[in-house]
């Protein structure tokens, strides 16, 4: 598991979203296949962005609160949030700029 | 095989295997992956490819294979679903494993999916393209899976298994192998409807209330197989090595465009093997 991203857990998670900086959560399972060809780009994005932003994982089977709160139907599924408001979902598997892109415009870059 | 293959060649037709052979040629490893489901094989006259004449489809498809067989390279069956660009290497979605490899060979020929109203709007608002990567947010709710591939009847009931609804809708016969359990509409889907996610598809001239549906097609357009590649007017864009708008990502045959012809094939994957082979070179440098 890399340093650089965050694996909250229900609690933690709202207070997590609701920080100043933008967040970048990846809602994830096991048995998906997608998910785990997303992941280097994750662990990329979190080394990438730290300190600016912060990248988080949530799977979707511990976590069904969240998923089902999202209305998550597909997985991976990305969604960016910035001081507690969802700003971006971005659903499937999509080259990491699509990501940055996300963030980017989010900090102003 | 395990460990990463210098070269992943996806598609089993003339230019897939032209890629591999001309890839082994250069002394690369090679793993070829293959649906199994070559147009070439249903041609009932060959015509105009160079010294076999009055040859079918099928018999040329048998002499491609065997050559080659007889340098050690054997067709994988299975499908690939994604292929994702890492940087330096790729990740392939290959029948419920992960491929990895320094350098792709698309050679996937034509995909003619007609998208229909409302898929791409609810693509992962209840639209899914894998009943294995999706199938475990439905259980317990209902899904309609619109089988347009072989395999589609085998989903179905992995779908029922893990506990979704399921209905099948396919036009034609229902498929033998798919369970008794699981109702069947020989309809084809013409239109998904909604609000925010999937609430219903649209068979025949009914319109079945569902919280989502699985579109199974044998093909997979091209920018849904591979994020952020380029195409033009549905052909992967290449240059003239083969190269796609990816590094490390060429393509060959019919889905690189016109002329869908076998000549054509065969000569786009060996640029292609050789294009790969000359970047794999590159990055050890």
């Amino acid at each position: 598991m890399s340093t650089a991203i965050v694996y909250p857990n229900l609690e933690e998670f709202d207070q997590l979203i609701s920080g100043d900086k933008p967040v970048l959560v990846d809602f994830w399972a096991d048995w998906c296949m997608p998910c785990r060809m997303l992941a280097p780009v994750i662990e990329q994005l979190g080394e990438q962005y730290q300190g600016r932003a912060e990248v988080a994982k949530v799977n979707v089977d511990e976590y069904p609160e969240l998923a089902s709160r999202y209305r998550i139907q597909s997985i991976p599924t990305v969604m960016i949030f910035d001081k507690g408001e969802l700003a971006e979902i971005i659903v499937g598997l999509n080259s990491a700029d699509v990501y940055t892109k996300a963030l980017d415009k989010l900090l102003g870059e | 095989m395990s460990g990463r293959a210098d070269i992943a060649v996806v598609g089993g037709g003339p230019a897939g295997l032209s890629a591999a052979v001309n890839a082994l040629a250069r002394g690369k490893t090679v793993r070829l992956l293959s649906s199994g489901k070559t147009n070439l094989k249903h041609a009932e006259n060959v015509d105009n490819y160079l010294g076999f004449y009055k040859i079918t489809g099928g018999e040329l498809m048998d002499r491609f294979e065997e050559h080659a067989a007889a340098l050690g390279i054997s067709a994988e069956k299975g499908k690939v679903l994604n292929v994702m660009p890492l940087g330096g290497y790729f990740m392939l979605n290959f029948a419920g494993q992960i491929v990895e490899a320094s350098a792709v060979v698309l050679a996937i020929g034509t995909a003619k999916a007609r998208e229909i109203a409302g898929e791409a709007e609810f693509l992962g608002r209840g639209v899914s393209y894998c009943a294995t990567c999706d199938g475990m947010l439905y259980r317990g709710r209902k899904a309609v899976v619109w089988g347009l591939a072989p395999d589609s009847a085998e989903e179905a009931n992995f779908l029922h298994s893990i506990g979704v609804q399921v209905v099948f809708a396919a036009k034609g016969e229902r498929p033998e192998n798919l369970k008794p359990e699981i109702p069947f509409i020989p309809e084809a889907v013409s239109e998904i409807v909604g609000e925010g996610s999937v609430s219903a598809v649209r068979t025949g001239g009914d319109l079945i209330e569902t919280d989502g549906v699985f579109i199974l097609r044998n093909a997979i357009a091209p920018t849904t197989l591979v994020p952020g590649l380029e195409t033009q007017n549905g052909f992967i864009r290449v240059d003239s090595r083969m190269q796609t708008n990816i590094p490390g990502l060429f393509a060959a045959g019919d889905c690189t465009g016109a002329p869908l012809q076998i000549a054509k094939a065969v000569g786009e994957g060996l640029i292609a093997a050789q294009a790969a082979a000359k970047y794999i070179d590159s990055l050890g440098k």
